[in-house]
């Protein structure tokens, strides 16, 4: 195994320039994910829009500290995810997730994953599996948490800026 | 082995020890060879140890204080040997050693002792004589400090909000020495336990036991102290310490995995209602009630772990043969050129005591613009054990302003050469991940 493999230059470039980083206004649900082994810290706000029966990711927006790998994997998230219809964003997380999980025994799909591709090195290092799953298991998360809210209510009357913490 | 008479620590054949320890000529990432700096984690296993148990095993293993047969018998006298050379190590008696899965554990036993207690008395029931010492009230304090390792803090917060006692610690300063001059406002009459760390897995600080012992002393608290990180590397005697109760665990100090040590004195054990029950553990037993042991017994409940017992005796005589003072003196060697490597690294700063004064060999340190689990990775890559994170003191690091760090401990079987290769490594990080 090489550090390099781990360490692609699209991880360190988004590490130092992170996209779309900062928690904004409005969401639906704010998450607080942790990696209790090491002290990474992540919000994840997620903002879903409903247009015709169609779910769109309206905006992800994060904050936290942590490794190149757990930083960088949520810039990249919200660069792959911001937009993209709600079947379409949960597709690429499992896609993600299968990959960072493999072990490297699976050969990513760029055509669904872009960027993210670059984090195929981690799933050799069990131990950084997490640091690259922090992002997007609080995406999920904070995704469940909005529609069993809004299940609650008629989609106008949707809770906005309701606090959740896990 | 090659054992090194204990009067001659000048001569420390670091490639005899080196020699015992079968892991260490094993390669990792890459065909490098493995430099192991994260002993404040774990140590690794000398062969005497690992044939200590194998032997165990292979002549003797049957359960222990039960069976009417030799191997019974056997492995009864093992374990209880095991007992009594574990217990000199620290200058304690046999009958004040209690084995546990770990310190952890051990620290549990005596934070459950005050819950039971207090449980026990609210409810009418039989105490053992002397038990009124660990029975809390609401406004009872329990005094920590703010460098403790999450296993002798956890259960404390734990016992606080089970029983209305009030949490306390003594603060620490900047340097991550203990702020005595808070200690005053801390130890009170309302103080029925100080419990605290001889050194600092995270920082490497050595504690001034005698002052907080003092301290605890003037207003009659249990003093207990967590020793992990002291007894596998100085000399410690519970008398002179003049302790209450101490607690370590064996895979730190060359021992196996499973087994934890609490030693206390023994008017205090036999004071304590019981933690875990079960067989073992029992004098008499109805439908209705049973009565218990006496300590240790009274504290280990089920079958015991006999071979571990067994290797870890056998981890004190490798100790005792090197001499802890000579392990000491090594270590304090290898401490004042790791830091003083360290500082001479451009972005790198120690978080913890920065002069080898009251220190040991745990050393912690923070890299400019790049995170420690990055600083780690890199380091693993050159084939070096380091470790990274909140080391299970997370408001330590919050105390002092960094999430986590990246702790190199060295121990009696490093040396300067591998430090070499951990500053080598550490001055390589900032170039690589493009912070300098």
């Amino acid at each position: 195994m090489d550090l390099n493999s781990l360490y692609q230059q699209i991880i360190l470039d988004h590490y130092k320039n992170p996209v779309g980083k900062g928690l904004r206004e409005p969401f639906d649900v704010s998450v607080h994910h942790v990696n209790p082994t090491c002290g990474d810290e992540l919000d994840v706000r997620v903002h879903l829009v409903e247009n015709d029966g169609v779910t769109t990711v309206d905006d992800i927006s994060y904050d936290g500290q942590g490794c190149s790998i757990s930083q960088a994997s949520a810039s990249v998230m919200y660069e792959l995810l911001q937009g993209q219809e709600l079947t379409e964003a949960l597709a690429i997380e499992g896609a993600f997730h299968e990959m960072i999980s493999s072990r490297g025994t699976i050969e990513p799909d760029e055509e669904v994953l872009g960027d993210a591709v670059a984090f195929a090195g981690v799933s050799k290092y069990p131990a950084r599996v997490k640091c690259a799953l922090l992002a997007w298991m609080a995406f999920k998360d904070a995704v469940v948490q909005t529609q069993s809210a809004s299940s609650l209510f008629s989609s106008h009357d949707a809770p906005n800026g309701e606090e959740a913490t896990t | 082995m090659t054992l090194i008479a204990p009067d001659s620590a000048t001569a420390w054949d670091l490639s005899a020890i080196r020699a015992d320890f079968p892991i260490l000529s094993r390669t990792v990432r890459n065909d490098r060879p493995l430099v192991y700096l994260d002993n404040a984690a774990t140590s690794q296993k000398p062969t005497m140890v690992l044939d200590a148990e194998r032997r165990y095993y292979e002549t003797s293993n049957a359960a222990v204080h039960r069976g009417a047969h030799q191997l019974a018998e056997e492995a009864t006298e093992q374990y209880e040997q095991a007992r009594a050379r574990i217990a000199s190590f620290v200058g304690g008696a046999p009958d004040e050693l209690v084995f546990t899965r770990n310190a952890t554990e051990a620290l549990n036993l005596l934070s459950y002792a005050f819950l039971n207690a207090t449980v026990k008395k609210a409810a009418g029931a039989e105490l053992p004589a002397g038990a009124d010492r660990f029975v809390l009230a609401a406004g009872d304090e329990i005094v920590v400090t703010e460098m403790e390792h999450h296993a002798n803090l956890v259960p404390w917060q734990e016992l606080c909000d089970k029983t209305g006692a009030v949490l306390r610690w003594i603060g620490i300063t900047d340097d991550g020495r203990l702020d005595l001059a808070s200690m005053a406002e801390v130890i009170t009459d309302r103080t029925r336990v100080v419990s605290f760390t001889h050194q600092s897995n995270l920082l490497g600080t050595i504690n001034p036991v005698a002052e907080v012992v003092a301290a605890a002393r003037r207003v009659g608290a249990v003093v207990i102290l967590d020793a992990c990180q002291s007894v596998p590397h100085m000399p410690v005697d519970v008398l002179a310490l003049d302790i209450d109760a101490l607690t370590w665990s064996g895979h730190k100090m060359l021992g196996p995995t499973g087994i934890g040590c609490l030693w206390a004195k023994r008017e205090l054990l036999d004071a304590m209602p019981p933690f875990i029950t079960g067989g073992s553990m029992i004098e008499q037993v109805t439908m209705e009630r049973s009565t218990f042991a006496p300590p240790p017994q009274r504290f280990e409940a089920g079958v015991p772990m006999v071979a571990q017992a067994v290797g870890l005796a056998a981890a004190c005589e490798y100790l005792d043969a090197l001499g802890m003072s000579a392990v000491a003196a090594h270590e304090h060697d290898l401490t004042s050129y790791l830091l003083a490597g360290l500082e001479q690294i451009e972005g790198v700063t120690i978080i913890g005591p920065t002069n080898n004064i009251d220190r040991g060999s745990a050393v912690s340190f923070v890299v400019d613009g790049v995170h420690p689990h990055d600083v780690g990775q890199f380091l693993d890559d050159r084939g070096i054990a380091a470790r990274v994170g909140h080391h299970c003191a997370w408001p330590t690091c919050r105390r002092l302003g960094v999430p986590a760090t990246t702790r190199l401990s060295p121990y009696l079987y490093n040396g300067r050469h591998d430090l070499d290769e951990a500053l080598d490594a550490v001055r390589g990080v900032r170039p690589y991940f493009g912070a300098a």
